[in-house]
């Protein structure tokens, strides 16, 4: 045993099948369905709650990220929204008792020209003012904190400056889904895995949905709630629901072990790469989604090629490492490229999706919201925004350069 | 998903096109003209099997093509 080892949590697996009937079921057990899992037995003591997975635990999305936390983005919105997701990853091994190797690193996001000097200068200042700390940073401090970045960028794409987002940290993935999971099942909730949900059971008049179809037959359900990663275009038109996102594969991949050790995790727009060491010494590295859709999770060569180009101009000592493991998962990205909580126009069915590749970061948050809005029927002030309907209000929250991709 | 076959420069490979988006069946009638184009404008079928879509070759004949891909796969199937 080692002390990695040691700190693992456990959870109180179900012994039997699913029962036929709950107060609420949540399709998906990835980050998102297990925290939302997990708030509404903490905090609304609602325990008559099953979550559906069709594979194992975080084996979508929730095991594929690259586990950035941060909260630098580009509206107040999602700033807000982001920076009490961050304050909650702080807390969290003291609120679960859970080790998630949470560590607190700081983001570099580099700028390579004056058009993005000056989106990196705008994004600090409407970062500070809602409460997510960036500062800029010139080459020469960079430099300093970051001794590995060649400032030249490979002669290509010279340095200008960068935004620090001093609170920006990584966590263990598995281990903040199976912290929510080992808390929410302490508290009564049922977590099924191997139990994929194939289709909604709708009332006589299709205007609401009353339960979940499995391979063992229905489950009913005061309300459910779809928080699927990846297929959730296909879950919702059970319920006719018709959504605005797309399904994109974003591969990332790890090196072997750099001993001599990376602290920060750095990020660039305009290469639309990032990188951060693990905590087994890996260096880990993503980029931007595939631009067309797709729901395969085939790694490419070409992204390969083409992340490994860009990454080397900024940090020239990755050429001396090697590809250990690459991978790929799909993201649902929304049209308006921010993620979409809660009421679907039709009644006992909710959604939060649309997490694209900025969901590990939003686990509490986005959990802790649903929550709120399955126990009261309203959505908290945080959520609110991100509704399904802003589409028809014309109130989109187009925040597509905050991405981390393009 | 790494070649596509234009039919004006031959097989190429991807990283010279750029993509367009899916590409919709124009209905006969449309009933609700605002429902049309909210569903026009921000709504997507996203469909897992095969989908027909525009491609532009930016940096060959930079004319449009029309795909039919299959996402499940990310594989080509047809090019018109």
């Amino acid at each position: 045993m080692s002390s990695y080892t040691d700190t693992l949590s456990t959870i109180e697996w179900p012994d039997a099948q699913p029962r036929s009937s709950y107060d609420v079921v949540i399709i998906g057990g990835g980050g998102h369905g297990l925290s939302t899992a997990y708030y509404l037995a903490t905090r609304h003591g609602i325990t008559n709650v099953a979550v559906l997975e069709a594979d194992y635990i975080a084996s979508g999305n929730t095991g594929r990220n690259t586990t950035i936390i941060r909260a630098n983005y580009g509206i107040p919105e999602a700033i807000r929204f982001y920076q009490h997701s961050l304050e909650l990853y702080q807390g969290l091994e003291a609120e679960t008792g859970a080790e998630i190797l949470h560590q607190t690193k700081g983001i570099f996001w580099v700028a390579h020209t004056e058009m993005a000097m000056r989106t990196e200068r705008a994004r600090a200042q409407m970062n500070t003012a809602c409460g997510a700390q960036t500062v800029m940073v010139t080459p020469a401090e960079l430099k300093e904190l970051v001794p590995q970045v060649d400032l030249t960028g490979g002669g290509r794409y010279p340095v200008l400056g960068a935004s620090h987002h001093l609170q920006g940290a990584t966590a263990r993935h598995d281990r903040v889904a199976w912290a929510f999971a080992s808390g929410a099942a302490r508290r009564g909730v049922e977590i099924h895995e191997h139990t994929p949900v194939t289709g909604l059971v709708r009332s006589a008049d299709g205007g609401r949905v009353t339960g979940v179809q499995t391979a063992n037959g229905p489950i009913a359900a005061g309300v459910v709630l779809s928080a699927v990663g990846g297929r959730v275009t296909a879950m919702a038109a059970h319920a006719e629901v018709r959504l605005p996102v797309r399904t994109h594969p974003l591969h990332a991949f790890v090196t072997n072990d750099y001993a001599q050790g990376f602290g920060p995790i750095l990020a660039s727009t305009e290469l639309s790469c990032y990188v951060s060491q693990t905590e087994r010494g890996q260096m880990l590295i993503g980029a931007e989604f595939d631009s067309q859709p797709s729901y395969s999770r085939q790694s490419s060569f070409a992204a390969l090629r083409s992340y490994s180009y860009k990454i080397t101009r900024l940090l020239p000592f990755l050429r001396e490492l090697r590809i250990l493991r690459t991978w790929a998962g799909i993201c649902d990205i929304s049209a308006d490229y921010s993620p979409i909580m809660g009421e679907t126009g039709v009644d006992g069915f909710l959604v939060t999706t649309g997490w694209g590749t900025w969901g590990f970061k939003a686990i509490p948050a986005g959990g802790e919201g649903m929550a709120e809005l399955i126990a009261t029927g309203r959505p908290p002030a945080l959520i609110a925004p991100f509704g399904l309907e802003r589409f028809r209000r014309d109130h989109v929250l187009a925040d597509q350069g905050s991405a981390g991709t393009r | 998903m790494l070649w596509l076959d234009c039919p004006r420069c031959g097989r190429r490979p991807i990283d010279e096109f750029t993509f367009g988006g899916e590409r919709r069946a124009v209905p006969d009638s449309i009933s609700d003209p605002d429902e049309r184009d909210f569903d026009e404008v921000w709504i997507f079928d996203n469909p897992d099997g095969i989908t027909t879509e525009r491609w532009f070759h930016a940096f060959g004949c930079r004319r449009w093509l029309t795909v039919r891909r299959d996402t499940s796969t990310d594989t080509v199937v047809e090019v018109a």
